[in-house]
C-alpha cells in the first residue's frame, strides 16, 4: 500500500473543494495539498449550474436584504449568523472568480450584470449566460493549475475516513484505473463531495452525485442535519430531468398549464405580472419549493398536460424573443431541442419538478468545521446553516466561494499547528478498510444491483417527495431498510480491477442507502410543514414551538438512525409568516 | 407540438437495435474484441442511455465514463460508427435500423472498453498556462472587478466554451501521428487567455505557440472543428494562433533578443 503524507487532503474537486485548494496554496504556500476527486476535476457537477451566483452589487440592493431573501426563503431554519458572514462576503468571492477569469456576462458599459431570480427582492445574480457553473468550474481549475503544491489524484475514490485517536487522520483512496488503494495522512481534511439527488429516480444530477461524502462522515459519527429538506427544481425536463434554469424565469420566462392559464396567480405568487415583466418575488420569480408545489396542486386538479414522458406544464420562453434566447439561454435552446425535441424559440418547453439539491448534509460549525476534529465539509455535502427548510436559487454558487475559502483557510490553520502522529496505526486501520473493501468486491449473492437503486429512488419519491404523509414515510422507510438487507446480498459480477465501474457503483449504492435512510428519517420525524418538508396529513402547518429546530440524524450501524435537535441561530430576523406575491408588498408597507 | 413529443417518445416495444461494442480488459484479454448486443429500441434513447442499459441488464462488466448526461461534463465522448461523438448528445433515432458501432475515442490509448487514457490530454492542458497572467499592478478584491465589454468578451467567449471532452483530438490527424503536438482543445484553451482583455501572459504562452509542436503541426485538416459538440471551433483558433506566430517570427527577425 501507497502511503502518501499530506498536510490538508480535500475529497472532491468540484466548486468548492478547487476554491478550498486554491485558497491554500495561495495564502498558505508551505502546505501540500492532496487534492482527490472520483472524476477528473472539470467533471464534477458544479459544471451542471445553469443560472448564477448571488451577490449584492446594485446600489439599490443591500446586504440586509439579501439577508431577509435567504432567511424567509428558507423559512426561518437558517444559521442567521451564516447568512450574514454569507451575503458579507459573497459579492468579493464573486469578484475573485473574476479576477481569475470567470467570464460573468456583462452591461455595455464593462460592468457586471446581474439577473433576476426566484425569492430575490432584486437582482443579485451574477451570470455566464447560463452555463455559470461550467465556467466558474473551469475558471477554477485551471487557476489550480498555477499552484505546484497542489497535488491532484485525479479518478481516485474515497473508500474510507482513517480516524485514529478521535480525530481524522487520513484517508484511504483507490485508484481507479489501477485498481490501487492509496492511503493519504492528513492533519485535516475537507469534505467536497456534492450532494446526493441520485437517491431520487428523476433528479437534475449526475450520476456521481451519490451522497459519498455525507456517507462517509454520518458512518463516523458526524451528524447530517436538516436532510429532510430536498429541493425540487421546478423545471426539469420531463424524463431525464435535465434541469433549466430559473434564469428562464428571471428572463421572462412563464408557467403555464394545459389551459394556457398561468396558474402561479392561484397559489399566493399573484397577481399575475404583464408578460415580458418579471416582477421580484412574484408569479414566476416565487421559491422553488412553492413553485413546485403549485405543479402537484395543479397535477391534483387535471389541469397538467398527460405526455408520453408523464406529466407536464410549459415554459414558455417565446415572448423573449430569438436574440434575447440566443444571448441568455443559449445551452436551455440547445438542450430543449436535443432532448425534447423543443425549440423554445418557436414551441414552450415541456417541464416538471424533479429533485435537484439536498439542503442538508454533514453538520459543520459556522467556520465549516464539523464535530470530528480535523474533519471540514463545505458545498452542498455540507450543512453550514445557509440554506435553512429551502435554498433560493443562485445561492448554492455563491457559497462554494464563500465557504471554499473559508474551510480553506480553516483547514490550513488547523494543519499548521498539528504534527502528523504515527503512521503504523493508521496503516492498520488502512488495511482493515481494504479488506473490508475487498469483500464487497467478492460479493457472489443473488441481488441485482440495479433493481435495488431503482427501487431505492422510486420509494424516494413516493414517500419524501414535494408532499409527504405519515403512511407514506413509513413505507419508504420500510422499504429502504429491507434494500439495505438486500444489498448485503448483491452480486458484483465482475471482479477485475482496473477501471470497474460495477464495483464503484456498489460502494456508491451503499453510499446512497444511508443517505436516503437518513432523509426518510429526518422526515417523518419532523412532525410540521416548513419550507420544501411539506405534510399534507395532520402536520401541514408550520409549528415554531417544537420544530424551530434543525433535524441532526445519527448513524447507527444495521438500525434506524438516531434524530435528534438543536438550536437554530436567530440574530435579527424573527419568524414571521413567509409570503411572496401581493402580500409580501402589503407586509413592507 | 405534442405530437411531435408522442411520436418522438412511443416505445417501440417490438422493435429492437443491435449495439455492437469494442470490448478490452486489459487483465484478462489479449487484444480488444467487438461484443454485440441487442437493446430495445426508443427514439429517444441516448447512446450513453444505450449502454447504461447494457451495463444495468445484459452485461455488467462493460465500462465507460459518465455523468451530467446534458453535454456539459465532457465525461462520456467515444466513437460512434467511427464518428467522435459524446454519447449523451448521440441518439439511437439516427442509426436505427442500422447496427451501431461503439469503440473507445480513437487516438487516444484504450484504458478499458470505451474508457480512454487522458493523461497526455490533460497534460496539454495544465502546461498552457490557462490562467489569468495579471499585469503587474494587479487590482486587489476590494477595488471590484476588471471592465470588460461584450465586444471584448467576444474575443474569447467561444474558445472559453470547451468541455475537455477530448473529441477534437480524437479527430486530430495530425495529433494521430504525432502525439508531441499541443492539439486543438489545449490551443483554443490558449487562445481563450491570449485574447483575454485581462490577462497579460500572451508572450508567455506564444512560446508554447511558436514551437515546432504548437500551432506549426497543424495542417488545417479541420475535422476538429466538426466534431466539437460545443462549437468551440478550436480550427479557427489555430489559424488566428498562426496568425500572431507570424507576426512574432517578423518582430523578431528585425528585432532579435
Amino acid at each position: 500500500m501507497q502511503i502518501i503524507k499530506t498536510d490538508v487532503a480535500i475529497i472532491g474537486a468540484g466548486g468548492s473543494g478547487l476554491r478550498a485548494a486554491i485558497e491554500i496554496a495561495e495564502n498558505y504556500p508551505q502546505l501540500n495539498v492532496a487534492l482527490i476527486s472520483k472524476v477528473y476535476p472539470m467533471r464534477s457537477h458544479t459544471v451542471a449550474a445553469e443560472g448564477g451566483a448571488a451577490g449584492v452589487v446594485q446600489d439599490s440592493d443591500s446586504l440586509d436584504q439579501h439577508f431577509d431573501d435567504t432567511v424567509s426563503g428558507g423559512d426561518w431554519l437558517c444559521e442567521q449568523d451564516v447568512v450574514q458572514y454569507f451575503v458579507e462576503n459573497a459579492a468579493k468571492q464573486l469578484t475573485q472568480l473574476e479576477h481569475w477569469g470567470c467570464p460573468w456576462s456583462r452591461k455595455a458599459d464593462g460592468n457586471i450584470n446581474v439577473r433576476a431570480f426566484g425569492g430575490m427582492k432584486k437582482e443579485r445574480t451574477w451570470f455566464a449566460a447560463d452555463k455559470s457553473g461550467f465556467h466558474i468550474l473551469h475558471t477554477l481549475f485551471q487557476t489550480s493549475l498555477k499552484h505546484p503544491k497542489i497535488t491532484r489524484f485525479d479518478e481516485h475514490f474515497c473508500l474510507d475516513l482513517v480516524v485514529e485517536d478521535n480525530k481524522i487522520q487520513g484517508v484511504v483512496i483507490l485508484d481507479i484505473a489501477e485498481g490501487e488503494a492509496k492511503l493519504i495522512q492528513a492533519k485535516s481534511v475537507i469534505m467536497a463531495t456534492g450532494g446526493a439527488g441520485r437517491v431520487y429516480t428523476y433528479n437534475t444530477n449526475g450520476g456521481i452525485v451519490t451522497g459519498d461524502g455525507m456517507s462517509l462522515a454520518y458512518r463516523h459519527g458526524v451528524a447530517l442535519r436538516d436532510m429532510e429538506f430536498i429541493q425540487y427544481h421546478p423545471t426539469g425536463l420531463p424524463g431525464s430531468g435535465i434541469l433549466m434554469t430559473e434564469g428562464c424565469r428571471g428572463e421572462g420566462g412563464v408557467l403555464i398549464n394545459k389551459n394556457g392559464y398561468r396558474y402561479l396567480q392561484d397559489y399566493g405568487l399573484g397577481p399575475e405580472t404583464p408578460l415580458g415583466q418579471p416582477k421580484n418575488k412574484h408569479m414566476e420569480l416565487g421559491p422553488r419549493d412553492k413553485i413546485s408545489q403549485c405543479f402537484w396542486q395543479e397535477q391534483q386538479k387535471g389541469n397538467v398536460i398527460t405526455g408520453d414522458r408523464g406529466d407536464v406544464v410549459y415554459l414558455d420562453l417565446r415572448h423573449l424573443g430569438k436574440a434575447k434566447i440566443n444571448e441568455r439561454l443559449p445551452f436551455i435552446r440547445e438542450l430543449a431541442k436535443a432532448y425534447v425535441g423543443v425549440d423554445p424559440v418557436h414551441e414552450p418547453i415541456p417541464v416538471r419538478p424533479t429533485v435537484h439539491y439536498t439542503m442538508g448534509g454533514i453538520a459543520t460549525d459556522a467556520k465549516t468545521a464539523t464535530s470530528l476534529t480535523g474533519l471540514y465539509a463545505i458545498g452542498e455535502c455540507a450543512s453550514v446553516g445557509l440554506h435553512g427548510a429551502n435554498r433560493l436559487g443562485s445561492n448554492s454558487l455563491s457559497e462554494l466561494a464563500v465557504f471554499g475559502q473559508l474551510a480553506g483557510q480553516q483547514a490550513a490553520e488547523y494543519a499548521q499547528q498539528t504534527e502528523h502522529q504515527a503512521t503504523q496505526p493508521l496503516q492498520e486501520k488502512a488495511q482493515k478498510i481494504i479488506a473490508r473493501t475487498e469483500a464487497l468486491l467478492n460479493s457472489n449473492g443473488s441481488e441485482k444491483m440495479a433493481d435495488i437503486r431503482q427501487e431505492m429512488g422510486d420509494c424516494m419519491e413516493e414517500g419524501v417527495g414535494i408532499y409527504r404523509i405519515q403512511a407514506s414515510m413509513q413505507k419508504t422507510i420500510d422499504t429502504l431498510a429491507e434494500l439495505k438487507v438486500r444489498y448485503q446480498h448483491i452480486k458484483i459480477n465482475d471482479k477485475s480491477s482496473v477501471f470497474n465501474t460495477e464495483f464503484l457503483y456498489a460502494i456508491e449504492l451503499g453510499y446512497l442507502l444511508d443517505t436516503a435512510e437518513a432523509i426518510a428519517h429526518s422526515a417523518i420525524a419532523r412532525q410540521e410543514s416548513r419550507g420544501s418538508h411539506q405534510r399534507i396529513d395532520e402536520f401541514n402547518t408550520r409549528n415554531d414551538v417544537h420544530f424551530l429546530k434543525h433535524s441532526l440524524a445519527y448513524y447507527q450501524a444495521d438500525k434506524a438512525p438516531i434524530i435528534k435537535y438543536s438550536d437554530v441561530t436567530i440574530t435579527r430576523s424573527q419568524p414571521a409568516e413567509r409570503v411572496y406575491g401581493a402580500a409580501s408588498e402589503t407586509k413592507e408597507k | 407540438m405534442s405530437t411531435q413529443a408522442t411520436h418522438a417518445q412511443q416505445a417501440v416495444v417490438d422493435k429492437v437495435i443491435e449495439i455492437e461494442i469494442l470490448r478490452y480488459r486489459p487483465e484478462q484479454d489479449e487484444k480488444p474484441f467487438p461484443q454485440g448486443f441487442e437493446i430495445p429500441y426508443h427514439p429517444d434513447m441516448s447512446i450513453l442511455e444505450a449502454l447504461q442499459y447494457i451495463k444495468d441488464h445484459l452485461d455488467s462488466s462493460v465500462s465507460f465514463r459518465w455523468s451530467c448526461r446534458m453535454a456539459i461534463c465532457g465525461s462520456c465522448g467515444l466513437m460512434v460508427n467511427n464518428i467522435p461523438k459524446l454519447g449523451c448528445k448521440a441518439f439511437l433515432r439516427d442509426y436505427y435500423p442500422q447496427k451501431v458501432t461503439l469503440e473507445a475515442l480513437a487516438n487516444f490509448p484504450i484504458e478499458r472498453d470505451l474508457v480512454v487514457v487522458m493523461d497526455d490530454f490533460i497534460k496539454k492542458l495544465e502546461e498552457i498556462k490557462p490562467y489569468i497572467i495579471p499585469e503587474r499592478d494587479e487590482k486587489c478584491l476590494s477595488e471590484g472587478t476588471y471592465q470588460q465589454t461584450p465586444e471584448q468578451m467576444e474575443k474569447y467567449a467561444k474558445f472559453s466554451m470547451c468541455i475537455n471532452c477530448g473529441l477534437c483530438y480524437s479527430a486530430c490527424p495530425q495529433y494521430g501521428l504525432d502525439k508531441s503536438f499541443t492539439g486543438p482543445a489545449a490551443l483554443a484553451l490558449l487562445a481563450r487567455y491570449n485574447r483575454d482583455s485581462r490577462d497579460a501572459g500572451s508572450a508567455e504562452r506564444m512560446k508554447i505557440v511558436n514551437q515546432e509542436q504548437g500551432v506549426w503541426s497543424c495542417t488545417f485538416v479541420g475535422y476538429c472543428s466538426v466534431v466539437c459538440p460545443k462549437g468551440v471551433d478550436p480550427a479557427a483558433a489555430i489559424q488566428l494562433l498562426k496568425v500572431e506566430s507570424s507576426k512574432d517570427y517578423l518582430i523578431g527577425m528585425f528585432k532579435p533578443d
